[in-house]
């Protein structure tokens, strides 16, 4: 029998070495002020902070694997709720919710009230563009790739815009069959 | 899956008599086929050159588990054989023993494949290979200065390695 895998990441995010939450936060906030401040561009913060969050993505997902216990999701429905039961729970301790689904079941959105990225953080006028937890939508985009799931990952709402929550649509783009990387000449 | 009688079949090495000498090599590869790792302990016999083998090897693995994919008797729906399946797809193998050797084998769903290669009575080794797997997170994924897809170079991820296949076969 194969080990059932978590329906919440509440037991694996209880035995997992974690740091101050403040530390946390900030730490990132250093982060996203350092690129503001050698970017410029809030468009290019955007874009660096996702493609920092893909870094994270393709190595967060070997560790979600190894430590969850999840094996193959059998649809993408699966897929996300895994992500948002288990995966929010297990790297940022909140649980994220999964809802507006379309008919084909292949773009969905997730739901986070609480997010600890944005304690402290107001946006201000300046900055209105800004993304601030762009980097989570890489994370997610880069984790999917590495299951063979190319998905485009786009923030809906965002509650340091003015929104009551934050809102992540995932949406399914294409599922890579596995090939034989080799050529038979070589 | 045994492709020959476990136990009574002869000529067969001597029933491992203390652990600690028993697992013959290891290989990880990724999702692109490229090796990862390879450490061998007790390997006599080379036929082929380093490279040749890894290809050999993850051939074999390719084309065995789309041949027990394909074999499947309780799934309705399956590819042909030699066609690339989607992920999620097929069921898997764990192990296969022949008359002098054991091969295990884990697969993640991010394409990660762990081979351990030990003495033909070895026991169930896919909790083994699972914490093997961990322990490639914690040493090779989690160092910021790895680059993802790139032969390990880490002489703690290695120490420790040996030391525990040496526990376990």
């Amino acid at each position: 029998m194969a080990p059932v895998a978590p329906r919440t990441g509440d037991a694996i995010f209880a035995n997992i070495e974690r740091v101050n939450a403040e530390l946390f936060t900030l730490t990132y906030g250093a982060i996203v002020r350092q690129l503001l401040t050698d970017l410029e561009e809030v468009d290019e913060v955007n874009k660096q902070l996702d493609q920092m969050g893909y870094n994270i993505g393709i190595r967060l997902i070997d560790e979600f694997l190894a430590k969850s216990n999840v094996s193959r999701c059998v649809d993408f429905r699966e897929t996300a709720d895994v992500i948002a039961k288990v995966g929010f729970k297990m790297f940022l301790g909140v649980t994220a919710s999964v809802t507006n689904w379309d008919a084909e079941g292949t773009t969905c959105s997730i739901i986070l009230e609480d997010n600890p990225l944005v304690d402290f953080v107001e946006l201000p006028d300046n900055y209105q563009g800004l993304y601030y937890c762009n980097i989570l939508s890489g994370v997610i985009r880069g984790a999917l790739d590495m299951v063979s799931m190319k998905a485009e990952v786009t923030w809906l709402r965002d509650a340091l815009r003015g929104d009551d929550v934050f809102e992540l649509q995932v949406k399914l783009l294409k599922q890579v069959p596995e090939e034989y990387p080799y050529k038979d000449d070589e | 899956m045994q492709f020959f009688g476990g136990s009574e079949i002869s000529p067969s090495p001597p029933a491992p008599t203390a652990s600690g000498n028993n697992g013959h090599m290891l290989y990880v590869f990724n999702r692109n086929g490229i090796c990862l790792l390879y450490r061998e302990w007790n390997r006599p016999l080379h036929t082929l050159n380093a490279q040749q083998d890894h290809k050999l090897m993850f051939g074999l693995l390719f084309s065995l588990k789309s041949l027990t994919a394909k074999m499947d008797p309780t799934s309705a729906e399956k590819g042909n054989l030699g066609v690339p399946q989607l992920p999620g797809q097929g069921c898997s193998f764990h192990s296969f023993r022949t008359n002098t050797y054991k091969l295990s084998f884990m697969e993640s769903p991010s394409g990660i494949k762990i081979i351990l290669v030990t003495h033909p009575r070895t026991g169930d080794l896919r909790d083994s290979l699972k914490y093997i797997y961990n322990l490639y997170v914690e040493y090779v994924v989690k160092n910021p200065l790895y680059t993802p897809g790139s032969p390990i170079r880490s002489e703690l991820f290695n120490t420790t390695l040996d030391q525990y296949v040496r526990g376990i076969a």
